[in-house]
C-alpha cells in the first residue's frame, strides 16, 4: 500500500504529474483514513460497552449489542457532525 | 519522500493553482472531520449509558450540548492563555530556559 503511493501518483509519465488524477488519488486516500479512523473508534467504545468478561466467545447478546452500538455511533457521530457545522456557521455570521 | 522531493524541483511557483485549492479546501474538510471523531468520542463517554434501539432525544441533546460547550472551553482556554501571555508571558520565559 505504501509502496503503491509514490507509483500511483501522477500516473505512468513520470516527470508530469496530472492533477485530476492527484486529486482523485487524494480523495481516495482521504475516504480511507476517515473509515480507518472511525472504525478504530467505534471498535473502541463499542467493545468497552458490549463486552463485560470476555468469554468464550462472541455470545449473541453481545453481536446484539454491538449491532445497536454501531447504529447509535453513527447516529452520534452524525448529530456531533451537524451541531459542529452549525456552531461553524453561526460563527461565520457574526463575524 | 523521494518523490515529495521531485516533485517540488519543479517549482513552488509552478504549483497548479487548481491543485493548490483543492489542497486548501481537502485540509479544511479533513479539519473539520477529525474534529467530529475527537468530538464524537468524548461526547459519546459523556452522554451515551447503554446504547438502546434509536438514539433518543435526551442523548441527542446531550450531544449538542457537549459539542456547543466543547467549542465554548478551546475558545475560552485560548483567550484566557492569550490574556495571561499578555501580562507576564509565562510561554516565552520557559521555553528560552
Amino acid at each position: 500500500m505504501e509502496g503503491g503511493f509514490g507509483s500511483d501518483f501522477g500516473g505512468s509519465g513520470g516527470g508530469k504529474l496530472d492533477p485530476g488524477l492527484i486529486m482523485e488519488q487524494v480523495k481516495v486516500q482521504i475516504a480511507v483514513a476517515n473509515a480507518q479512523e472511525l472504525l478504530q473508534r467505534m471498535t473502541d467504545k463499542c467493545f468497552r460497552k458490549c463486552i463485560g468478561k470476555p468469554g468464550g466467545s462472541l455470545d449473541n447478546s453481545e453481536q446484539k449489542c454491538i449491532a445497536m452500538c454501531m447504529d447509535r455511533y453513527m447516529d452520534a457521530w452524525n448529530t456531533v457532525s451537524r451541531a459542529y457545522n452549525s456552531r461553524l456557521q453561526r460563527e461565520r455570521a457574526n463575524m | 519522500m523521494d518523490s515529495s522531493s521531485s516533485s517540488s524541483a519543479t517549482g513552488l511557483g509552478s504549483v497548479d493553482p487548481q491543485l493548490q485549492h483543492f489542497i486548501e479546501v481537502e485540509t479544511q474538510k479533513q479539519r473539520f472531520q477529525q474534529l467530529v471523531h475527537q468530538m464524537t468520542e468524548l461526547c459519546w463517554e459523556k452522554c451515551m449509558d447503554k446504547p438502546g434501539p434509536k438514539l433518543d432525544s435526551r442523548a441527542e441533546a446531550c450531544f449538542v450540548n457537549c459539542v456547543e460547550r466543547f467549542i465554548d472551553t478551546s475558545q475560552f482556554i485560548l483567550n484566557r492563555l492569550e490574556q495571561t501571555q499578555k501580562s507576564k508571558p509565562v510561554f516565552s520565559e520557559s521555553l528560552s530556559d
